[in-house]
């Protein structure tokens, strides 16, 4: 009996350094994952917040050597890229992903599908750039605003259509057989049961996607190529902030460099707003207790 | 109303597999049909075959004759069409999840592009009612989840969705299996009241429950069906010495 005692009384200290340690660890790893972002949050409020004000959103960039200027242009650039970029790579990705998980599963097609999209994951930005340069502006002889949407939005087919396939394929079959046994056609059964109750997850992967094209500059170089004035005309070029930013990151005056900082805060800011916007609309008919 | 049931000559195969083997039977209307068997049997199979829901996976095949009220469901009208006639309730309760209640009972009417909401209404109600299920929602329609509601309460959830693209046939695949013995209760109630309008056929695990709700029983056994006659003269004087051993426990 007492050696039993003994034994467990051992069994509690060792579990208690056990818990204790696997609780740190978890801990410890959540603060080294959140460091980074807090990090360039922080140091981008110091070096970008200054240069900050209502200019910014408002006015044109200055001449160099002339005070104050912004990135209205820039701004109205990106928005427009990326809007083509989402109604481009968006439905794309969706269809590819639905095609994936609900009526191609197991087949040829499909394997070479998923084989393209992951390869179309891995391919460099800057490849992409390249890619639509020799099959949109070349062709039409002008940068343009079209060219880096599409630029853009290739890059998200990838990663839309394998989150929108996987999200589909944890949609329980029984629900599929609900839809089914109710005597519903299986193309609309698949929009608006399956889809529909992946939904959650399959705008994560579309924000994600999003996010990730927010910031690339390489693909829009030889596409949108940049633009001093603003404008939404998409057969012109067009200015974006990760392309004001590298531009004013490079030169060699103090006043952009202050004025490139700022762009990649109100960058990184503006994806935030974006991306906490769209869940808001998103999971604003969710009810009590659903899963 | 409900409508009978003409099998002949049913076989069904899984890949490779031949799950039924020339199934003859005949389910009459309006009466509950209990078919019993051990697991593996091809009961499910059997049900599955009957909607149509067995073609769903791809490595399935099926041969045969089934006839629903005189109509022939594998060659006169669409597999959708089929499924919209003949409702099924599966083995565990699968509501919509992102749906409400309201919208888990309508979702029928509407994915088939029905839209009147004052008539929606009312089938919602009388649906809910004949699942023996409005008493306890009626208060949170709209505002709760279907996924929200307990196990029973999802059952007959399901029960009442199927009700309300009034079909002539319900199957259930083992509707109870995976709930506590007062809800148990309440879906065999409600097969009781339900049978004067819809024929039912049930597929259980459970034979003191084909005994209570079925007027017909028939034995499975193997892909094979071994016997078929009223419940009474199955429990009591089975006409084949496996049947006999089957409800006596002596396997399965």
């Amino acid at each position: 009996m007492a050696s039993r005692t003994n034994i467990s009384k051992a069994n509690r200290h060792w579990r208690w350094i056990a818990n204790h340690l696997a609780t740190g660890l978890a801990v410890l790893s959540t603060i080294l994952v959140i460091a980074p972002l807090v990090a360039i949050f922080v140091y981008l409020l110091y070096k970008g917040a200054s240069s900050l004000n209502w200019n910014f959103f408002t006015q044109l960039p200055a001449p160099v050597g002339e005070p104050g200027g912004g990135m209205v242009n820039a701004i109205i650039g990106s928005a427009v890229l990326l809007a083509v970029a989402s109604l481009l790579g968006v439905p794309v990705g969706v269809a590819a992903g639905i095609y994936l998980s609900e009526f191609g599963r197991g087949g040829k097609l499909s394997n070479l599908v998923r084989f393209t999209a992951d390869v179309l994951n891995g391919v460099p930005s800057i490849v992409m750039g390249i890619a639509v340069y020799s099959l949109i502006v070349l062709p039409e002889k002008s940068f343009s605003a079209f060219a880096g949407g599409v630029a853009l939005g290739i890059m998200m087919v990838p990663t839309v259509t394998r989150t929108t396939e996987e999200m589909l394929l944890m949609v329980p079959n029984s629900i599929r057989e609900a839809a089914l046994g109710l005597g519903v056609p299986n193309w609309r059964s698949v929009l608006s049961i399956t889809l529909r109750t992946a939904s959650p997850g399959v705008i994560t992967g579309c924000m994600l996607a999003f996010a990730r094209v927010a910031g690339e500059t390489a693909p829009l170089l030889f596409t949108a190529f940049g633009n001093p004035f603003s404008s939404v005309d998409l057969n012109r070029p067009i200015e974006a902030l990760p392309l004001q930013i590298y531009l004013y990151a490079i030169s060699p005056y103090d006043e952009w460099h202050r004025l490139a900082w700022a762009g990649a805060l109100v960058l990184i800011v503006l994806i935030v707003v974006a991306v906490a916007l769209v869940r808001f609309v998103t999971t604003r008919g969710v009810l009590k207790g659903a899963s | 109303m409900g409508v009978s049931i003409e099998v002949t000559g049913l076989n069904a195969w899984y890949g490779a597999n031949h799950t039924l083997q020339d199934i003859t039977l005949h389910i009459p209307a309006n009466e509950a049909t209990a078919l019993i068997g051990p697991s593996g049997c091809g009961k499910s199979t059997f049900v599955r075959c009957l909607n149509r829901m067995h073609e769903t996976n791809p490595i399935a095949k099926v041969t045969g004759d089934v006839k629903v009220g005189g109509m022939d469901i594998y060659s006169e009208i669409s597999a959708v069409e089929v499924r919209r006639r003949i409702g099924m309730v599966f083995q565990r309760p699968n509501p919509f999840p992102t749906m409400s209640i309201y919208d888990n009972v309508a979702s029928g009417l509407r994915l088939n592009g029905f839209r009147n909401r004052r008539v929606l209404d009312e089938v919602v109600e009388r649906s809910l009612k004949h699942a023996a299920l409005w008493d306890e929602v009626k208060d949170d329609l709209k505002k709760k989840s279907g996924a929200s509601l307990s196990g029973g309460q999802q059952q007959r959830l399901c029960i009442a969705r199927a009700l309300a693209v009034d079909p002539e046939v319900l199957l259930m695949d083992e509707p109870a299996s995976a709930l506590d013995p007062v809800s148990t209760a309440k879906i065999e109630d409600l097969i009781f009241q339900l049978k004067s309008q819809y024929t039912i056929v049930i597929v259980t695990h459970n034979m003191q429950q084909a005994a209570r709700v079925a007027e017909r029983t028939g034995f499975f056994l193997n892909g094979k069906l071994v016997e078929f006659d009223t419940t009474h003269k199955i429990f009591t004087n089975p006409g084949d010495k496996r049947t006999e051993d089957y409800i006596t426990g002596r396997f399965g």
